[in-house]
């Protein structure tokens, strides 16, 4: 491991003067996935600043009866908050459904969104990875890649991002919030993550040492009805090979209103608003849930090995759009 | 600023402090091990993988392996040497020592510093990923096999003693564990 500086921010402003522009300067929330590619090589940072004891550790509703999250949240604080299991129960059930507890207690909200890919070729510095090393190239491609993406990726890059809890954090809208030494801004989830194209090393639209400060999920009746689940290669402990954040709005069987997200299958959580489209106005019925499945993975370019994906999804879809039906019929 | 590779560091470890000087990329993990001789915190992946190396920062469960010791500074650390009273066995030890909870015994420590944060966990009300209903109306999750597995999935067992480890931390918590039982076992 590369040697480090460490600084302890007290503050916001001072840990974004901390980090400043230095491209080799990290923020360092739990450390889970830092620390592990630090060892690894992946990451080199020449400064860490330690933003743990920032005052950025509550969930507090805001007055239109949304949520703000703070970024050094833990998973394990934020999946057991009362309002988060409350109002956005498919947000408390994709954290719980990540990592270990010891992980959940460590890593926070900020640092799960900026995880990195978990494919085998980016964690591994002694092959070539676009994502790590721009140009070097993807032997993802015709290599291993049971687990990669589906949707939305490149001929330069088929990594998916990791995180449960940006799958349902994507279904609900939420807008992350962030600060610079030039003064804040908010992205809406759906434009954070960048499309892959010839850039994989450029994943966020973040300005450059920008500071997550925390996450915005909007008032939202639907996200009470709402679900998450997770199909891995075993019972718990696993990253996802296909999940999916839902939440339904039917009245007299007919769906007037849906949420539908997608995790592992993207360089980013996939929003299905072609399925939404499909569902809105349909009657909640098993074919109307395979359509709008189909709808969404109509644009679904899988590889050699993960096609399966493309049913996985299908039939994790008609599942848990199923499952919200029945409840609401209760 | 000054740029430093090293600093000198007071850790909080079982009610005791401990002052000393650490290259930044120590782990809590290495920390305790080969600079403090506590040996009874394991490492087992040094990845996060296998929870071997599982103390309670703060009172709640974390792996050492990725936790950075320059950066644990602050917070209260127990580890596998702090969680008896003096002679008295800490319940959940006395449990796994009852019920077999182990084989070779490397993972234990882990176990039990895992297991003590889990009973903690579900005393506060936390549900799990097989709790059917996570809304806070539905009510604390019952301690059952299931929710025991799922809660200790962070920590792997090479001998495979899981059976008794599940009946162990049942016990400690005070609940039945469940179709695996824990009567014929403490026989």
């Amino acid at each position: 491991m590369r040697e480090f500086d460490y600084q302890r921010a007290h503050d916001v402003a001072g840990a974004v003067a901390l980090l400043g522009a230095a491209l080799d300067t990290r923020y360092l929330g739990g450390g889970t996935n830092l620390v592990d590619l630090m060892k690894t090589g992946v990451e080199r940072p020449a400064r860490l600043v330690d933003i743990r004891e920032l005052p950025l550790d509550l969930v507090e509703s805001t007055p239109e009866g949304g949520l703000r999250i703070g970024a050094t949240v833990t998973n394990g604080d934020l999946a057991a908050h009362p309002e988060v299991r409350r109002r956005y129960p498919a947000l408390a059930q994709a954290v719980l459904a990540g990592a270990s507890g010891q992980l959940r207690n460590m890593a926070t909200v900020g640092g799960n969104l900026l995880q990195r890919t978990r494919c085998g070729y980016f964690t591994d510095v002694t092959r070539p990875c676009n994502k790590r090393v721009p140009g070097s190239g993807c032997p993802a491609i015709a290599g291993d890649h049971h687990n990669h993406a589906i949707l939305g990726a490149s001929e330069h890059c088929v990594a998916t991002h990791p995180s449960d809890m940006a799958v349902a954090l994507s279904a609900f809208d939420a807008v992350v919030r962030y600060e610079t030494g030039a003064g804040g801004g908010e992205l809406p989830l759906r434009d954070f993550y960048l499309p892959v194209g010839d850039t994989p090393h450029l994943e966020t639209a973040l300005p450059r040492g920008a500071l997550i400060t925390g996450v915005t999920l909007p008032p939202l009746p639907i996200a009470g009805h709402s679900r998450y689940r997770k199909v891995r290669e075993r019972a718990s402990y696993a990253f996802a090979i296909g999940s999916a954040a839902a939440a339904l709005d039917v009245h007299d069987g007919v769906v007037r209103d849906a949420r539908l997200a997608f995790g592992a299958v993207a360089s980013r959580p996939w929003r299905a608003t072609a399925a939404e489209r499909v569902l809105t106005g349909a009657p909640a019925t098993p074919e109307t849930f395979a359509a709008a499945a189909d709808a969404e993975l109509a644009a679904a370019r899988p590889l050699e090995h993960n096609a399966y994906k493309v049913t996985l999804l299908r039939n994790l879809t008609v599942a848990v759009l199923t499952e919200l039906a029945e409840e609401a019929a209760r | 600023m000054a740029v430093s590779t090293s600093s000198v560091i007071t850790l909080n470890i079982n009610g005791e402090k401990h002052t000393l000087p650490v290259d930044h990329r120590t782990t809590l993990l290495d920390a305790l091990r080969e600079r403090l001789d506590m040996t009874g915190t394991k490492k087992g992946c040094d990845q996060g993988q296998c929870g071997a190396c599982t103390v309670l920062l703060d009172g709640r469960r974390a792996v050492s392996c990725l936790q950075l010791a320059v950066a644990a500074e602050n917070r209260e650390i127990t580890t596998i040497e702090g969680v008896a009273e003096g002679d008295r066995l800490h319940p959940v030890q006395q449990a796994f020592l009852d019920l077999d909870g182990y084989q070779c015994g490397y993972c234990t420590p882990g176990q039990i510093c895992s297991a003590i944060g889990v009973i903690e966990e579900h005393a506060a009300g936390w549900p799990s990923a097989v709790t059917g209903d996570v809304r806070p109306e539905a009510g604390p999750p019952e301690l059952t096999a299931e929710e025991i597995r799922e809660r200790m999935s962070g920590n792997l067992c090479r001998c495979g003693a899981y059976v008794a480890i599940v009946d162990a931390v049942a016990r400690a918590a005070g609940t039945a564990a469940g179709p695996a039982g824990t009567e014929e076992a403490a026989a």
